[in-house]
């Protein structure tokens, strides 16, 4: 299959059952075990400070274990699993002095995806598997002001963010992914340059894939990190005509439903939903049973709330099995039509019927 | 919320307001951004940005300023409209906001290619866009030109750009009309007629406009203005115009203009033929525009058509809306109908009044309304009363009944009060108000004397409780059987029921939790039919909470004082140099900058003390209560104005910081740096929770100072007011029967008063003691207490012992410095008065006492130099167990 042609299958599955994406990267890596050898590999060995809990940098130098754990989760039911590239730009990799490698990364990381689901699809042609570029946030914010006692201070600018966002955009499609998902959006203006990444590359002549975005509600407040409630968020993202837009991270299933509920109601595009399993426990751990979870997860497709859901934080391949299971069959979201009208946004929306 | 016409507002613009020209200019940003607060405050649904002007760097301010909105969340949360001429300050701007905002203007000026570039550009940032019309020739001046270079943009936008039609703005030009120029005078029509036809042509696509620029010929003559903009509206709105660049606080109404000018205004602004053969329709309007200049225009009075309705169906209206333009007329005019000027008053009067409690009752009136409505009906009440009293016959007014209502002795807080007096005024009642400060035998004297049917307390500090229950024994003491009402910030049903109702075992005593419940309760108390019932299953819900209090108390296990004192707070005095005030001794602050304190305000509880909850600005915009709030505020922002512009109060501080160790739960103040010397000791409580509760310590004020022996450690202390020449002001609206006026000049001194607090605490924090220096001014920041250092109160709940301010007052002699003055319980004297102390350790918190036991109290008694009894009448409320 031609990436074009996986894409339209892609999108016609949406419309006839909810989507499964797959669980945290995270704990599965916890729980490998692995040690600062691990992360360096024979390529980084002489590296200066410290790779361990640079995750991303696994796709270089521990490649099996990354493959291993897109298998677990599309034998587990996954229809797409996320490439390992959460903190794959140069701004994010900074920290670890690795802005070098960016490109390797998000290129090997999707390769790597690519190959497993690949094999899945040739194995179970009428389960095919699809691969998503991991986008994540960044430590810099372009919203939020870097010095407390400056409120307009910014420690980036929006041309930084958008190249570095860029680069990533790109290494990951020339690796083969299906679709980008800009995820774990604590900052919706960092979003805005890395749609505006995407859609430029369009315009100079780049296949166009679907758009994924996910933000995160950070408490019980109901706003992003940034300040926007759900509706103000997908008024700000709108333009980028995503293929879905949801939320993940920060709150567990319960705690998440009414601003997914939000989204439902507003969104005239696919909506998503990768909650963490519950809230952490003292010790920083998700207690959530997998059962647990899917048993809020099926309460809101049997609702018609929802399209595409997974696990973020604290979720395993058990997990993802059990919601797999739970909303196999169940009709997914009937995407509204809505009324055309100016929907403007400052952290509240604005509407102009 | 879906509004039709959408005010942006103009005021952060360079090239609209010289103020925000110069403030931006000279890099007052703080300045500016209160510009934009205003706007949002005012009801701009958007607020444009524009900082085009030749001596700024444009783009730099563009991107400081919406930076620093993005940090503003009262003014962040509405959509922003990036207005520059220039591309690369409105792509600056675009990389500056996470929202979806406008972009202010796209053209093809420059030919089609760049308007294509533009468009696809803010269609990758995400923004709507406004279109000039203008292109390679100019701006279109015709409607012709305006409909064709507006049509075309649309098709590149939608068939090529693939721009969304909802997110395009036509800005077909407004240009000045009456400039004496023959060819100008059809230019307002020419807007109005492109804006018809583009809003049927142009599916889903909006018309916006400049509309200040159609009176430019006015200038310098504001009145006039605003009636050319409020025509030129109201036609341009009815062709479609959907949104205008306008200032939110200053638009005005059709109806309010006067019908001369409106007319004179109407001829230029519809170009219509010429009345007068010697006069153009703009000599004419020049001619007519100084009779108006002094403001006439601004007369209120919103769609009159209500007037040509009767005469009892206008003083309805008049009530139901609180307007007293024409009370006077309407009452007038209602006499000469009616037999007798009394039936005036339980005729039409009281059924408009009935209206008013009917829709009170049912939540679609709220309190500043129906106050409002009290006082034309007063207005009306005083211009009958001559004829009344001519009228021999005339007998009094028969009432629903007569309550007395009075604030205790020793308590000086009225506004709750007052507004339960006038809501039941509003019933029917008549009121016999006896103030602030009465004693308990002339409450009772007034009582018998006037024959009321019921009588209402009212208090706001802790020692009132004491005081209602000393009352409540003398009713019973003297014979007294009617029902007795409890009221009042400090006081609640379980006090009510466990001390007060106790001791007037002769009549009822009933709680009333707010004014809303007032009419009810009342009503019910004198109804012949209802009155046992309800008494009876007040006494019985009272019995009830009697028993609950008696089970909380026995269950709750507490520290001993000892235990108590040892899991007291650390802080930790190895690691922390205590911070040296700038000067030891007082300072007085007289005649305070009132207007600097406005900008302190927390108007959150503000609108509760008017019974609208909500968080300030939301509330503003709340669905049920939006409405009267906005009015509220509304009001309160004039009467504000007028406050500081006439000096109706002064403001009177003083500050103190003195040496001082902490002696065990006692704070010793010295009188020098030598600390030989005693000068007081301030006592306070602590805290005596179990200690299983979460691990907590048990935290007393004294935790927050060195101990005796350790780093040399200050206190403060301060007492502010802003109530002198507040009773003088209440009198005089309530004598002229406007309790509306009275209550909210009380309410915005009460107010004031806490942002004196507040903004000296600031000061205290970054000069006079000056342990944070940098500290930046955010309001919001500054209510919800995010800075270091504390000032708590006496009588409040990590000092719940009122009298410790006697100490306080006498140190910082604050009756000399500032005129306030302690009554016998230790309220404050003007009553818009805050007094406490000032903590600057890191740590140093807000907390609660809650309840203490025992061994505590004597231990207290003994350290105030007080017996037992003395003690635990000071501590009642706190008490965890009864006294003997």
């Amino acid at each position: 299959m031609t990436r074009q042609e996986r894409i339209a299958k892609l999108k016609a599955i949406s419309k006839e059952r909810v989507l499964i994406l797959d669980g945290a990267w995270g704990v599965m890596f916890q729980r490998a075990g692995l040690t600062e050898a691990d992360y360096r590999g024979d390529r980084f060995a002489d590296h200066v400070g410290q790779l361990k809990g640079n995750n991303d940098i696994l796709c270089l130098t521990r490649p099996d274990l990354v493959a291993d754990l897109h298998d677990q989760y599309f034998a587990a039911g996954a229809d797409i699993s996320e490439t390992n590239t959460f903190s794959g730009t140069t701004i994010a990799q900074a920290d670890y002095e690795m802005g070098g490698v960016v490109y390797d990364i998000n290129f090997q990381g999707a390769k790597i995806a690519r190959e497993v689901a690949d094999r899945w699809t040739e194995k179970e042609p009428n389960k095919p598997r699809f691969v998503a570029g991991s986008v994540g946030p960044l430590n810099k914010m372009l919203s939020m002001s870097s010095d407390v006692n400056d409120p307009g201070a910014r420690s980036v600018t929006f041309e930084e963010v958008y190249k570095a966002y860029r680069q990533q955009m790109i290494a990951l499609y020339d690796g083969g992914v299906d679709l980008y998902l800009v995820e774990t959006i604590t900052d919706t203006l960092n979003c805005k340059a890395a749609i505006k990444a995407i859609m430029d590359l369009e315009d100079e002549g780049y296949e166009p894939l679907p758009i994924w975005i996910s933000g995160t509600i950070t408490d019980r407040s109901g706003r992003t990190l940034s300040g926007q409630t759900a509706e103000a968020f997908w008024n700000s993202v709108k333009h980028a005509k995503p293929f879905a837009i949801g939320f993940n991270c920060a709150l567990g299933a319960e705690l998440m439903r009414p601003h997914i509920a939000e989204l439902s109601r507003v969104a005239d595009t696919l909506v998503s939903a990768y909650p963490n399993a519950g809230l952490p426990n003292a010790m920083g751990q998700y207690d959530e049973q997998p059962h647990e979870t899917a048993h809020e997860l099926h309460e809101w497709a049997e609702h018609g709330l929802i399209n595409i859901l997974g696990g973020c934080c604290g979720t395993t391949p058990d997990h993802i099995a059990h919601v797999a299971r739970a909303v196999a069959g169940v009709t997914p979201r009937q995407i509204p039509e809505r009324p055309k009208a100016m929907r403007l946004a400052g952290l509240e929306p604005f509407e102009l019927a | 919320m879906r509004p039709t016409f959408v005010n942006v507002g103009e005021r952060t613009n360079v090239t609209g307001s010289a103020k925000f020209r110069k403030l931006v200019a000279e890099g007052d940003y703080p300045a500016a951004l209160s510009v934009a607060r205003q706007q949002v405050d005012a009801g701009a649904s958007i607020i444009d940005v524009n900082m085009d002007e030749g001596l700024l760097d444009s783009q730099k301010a563009m991107t400081t300023f919406l930076n620093l909105i993005a940090a503003e969340p009262d003014i962040a949360r509405v959509p922003v409209m990036i207005d520059s001429s220039k591309w690369e300050v409105i792509e600056a701007g675009l990389q500056c906001v996470q929202g979806k905002s406008i972009v202010n203007s796209i053209s093809m000026k420059e030919g089609e290619d760049t308007f294509r570039k533009h468009a696809r550009a803010c269609l990758r940032y995400g923004a709507a866009v406004v279109v000039m019309a203008f292109d390679e020739q100019g701006q279109a001046d015709t409607a012709a030109r305006k409909i064709e270079i507006c049509t075309r943009a649309y098709k590149i936008l939608v068939d090529e750009v693939g721009f969304p039609p909802e997110d395009i703005i036509f800005d077909p030009n407004i240009f000045a009309v009456a400039t004496g120029i023959e060819e100008h005078d059809n230019y307002a029509v020419d807007f109005i007629e492109a804006t018809r036809v583009i809003k049927q042509a142009l599916p889903y696509a909006r018309v916006s406009g400049g509309v200040s620029n159609v009176s430019f010929s006015f200038r310098g003559n504001e009145p006039v203005r605003r009636a050319i903009h409020g025509v030129f509206l109201y036609h341009a709105i009815a062709a479609g115009m959907d949104m205008g660049i306008v200032n939110a606080g200053d638009l005005p109404v059709y109806d309010d203009i006067p019908l001369e000018l409106r007319d004179a205004v109407e001829d230029v602004i519809l170009n219509r033929p010429q009345r007068d053969p010697k006069l153009t329709n703009t000599e004419r309007l020049v001619e007519l525009a100084p009779k108006y200049k002094g403001g006439k225009s601004e007369a209120k009075g919103p769609d009159l058509a209500w007037r040509d309705a009767p005469v009892a169906a206008r003083l309805s209206h008049a009530l139901v809306h609180g307007l007293t333009d024409f009370i006077e007329v309407d009452t007038e005019e209602a006499r000469q109908a009616a037999e007798r000027p009394l039936h005036v008053i339980e005729g039409p009067l009281m059924d408009g009044m009935n209206v008013v409690g009917d829709l009170f009752g049912a939540g679609k009136m709220f309190l500043p309304q129906v106050v409002k409505s009290a006082r034309v009906m007063k207005q009306a009440v005083a211009y009958l009363m001559p004829y009344m009293e001519a009228e021999k016959a005339g007998k009094p007014r028969e009432n629903a009944g007569r309550i007395l209502m009075a604030t205790v002795k020793g308590d000086v807080h009225d506004i709750g009060k007052n507004i339960v007096g006038v809501v039941l005024q509003c019933n029917n009642y008549e009121v016999i108000d006896l103030g602030v400060m009465v004693p308990a035998d002339r409450i009772l004297d007034e009582a018998k004397a006037h024959n009321v049917d019921i009588i209402g307390l009212s208090g706001l500090i802790t020692p009132s409780l004491d005081e209602m229950v000393y009352v409540a024994a003398e009713m019973e003491r003297r014979g007294f059987t009617i029902p007795l009402l409890i009221g009042g910030a400090t006081t609640s049903k379980t006090h009510t029921a466990v001390k007060i109702e106790p001791a007037y075992k002769a009549g009822s005593t009933t709680y009333v939790l707010d004014a809303s419940r007032a009419v009810g309760v009342v009503s019910g108390l004198l109804s012949k039919v209802d009155r046992d019932r309800l008494q009876a299953e007040t006494r019985a819900d009272y019995v009830k909470v009697r028993e609950q209090f008696a089970r909380g108390q026995s269950n709750r296990a507490r520290a001993t004082l000892a235990e108590a004192r040892a899991n007291g707070f650390k802080a930790g005095w190895t690691s922390y140099e205590p911070p040296k005030p700038s000067f030891t001794g007082t300072r007085t602050f007289v005649s305070y900058d009132l207007a600097e304190l406005v900008r302190h305000i927390d108007w959150t509880p503000f609108f509760a003390s008017w019974e609208l909850f909500g968080r300030f600005p939301q509330i503003l915009e709340d669905d049920v209560v939006g409405k009267a709030a906005t009015d509220l505020y509304r009001d309160a922002q004039v009467m504000l104005g007028k406050i500081v512009a006439e000096k109706w109060f002064e403001a009177r501080g003083v500050v103190g910081f003195w040496p001082a160790q902490a002696q065990g739960d006692d704070v010793v103040v010295y009188t020098d740096e030598t600390r030989t010397t005693e000068l007081t000791r301030l006592h306070s409580l602590r805290q005596q929770m179990s200690k299983g509760e979460g691990g907590r310590a048990n935290v007393a004020l004294s935790d927050f100072i060195a101990p005796v022996g350790g780093k040399p450690d200050w206190i403060g202390g301060f007492a502010v007011t802003a109530g002198h020449g507040e009773q003088a002001i209440a009198k005089r609206f309530k004598d002229a029967g406007d309790d509306y006026s009275a209550i909210l000049a009380a309410a915005l001194a009460d107010r004031l008063a806490e942002a004196f607090a507040e903004a000296m605490h600031r000061k205290v924090r970054t000069e006079l003691w000056g342990y944070a220096p940098d500290e930046a001014f955010d309001l919001d920041q500054m209510i919800g207490e995010g800075y270091r250092g504390i000032r708590p109160a006496a009588g409040y709940p990590a000092q719940p012992d009122h009298t410790e301010k006697a100490e306080l007052f006498r140190i910082l002699d604050a009756t000399k410095a500032t005129g306030m003055e302690l009554t016998e319980s230790f309220a404050m004297n003007p009553p818009s008065s805050v007094s406490g102390l000032y903590f600057a350790h890191p740590e140093a918190h807000y907390f609660g006492v809650g309840r203490i036991e025992k061994d505590q109290v004597e231990d207290y008694a003994q350290r105030k130099g007080w017996d037992l009894a003395t003690a635990e009448r000071w501590l009642a409320p706190i008490l965890n167990y009864q006294p003997a």
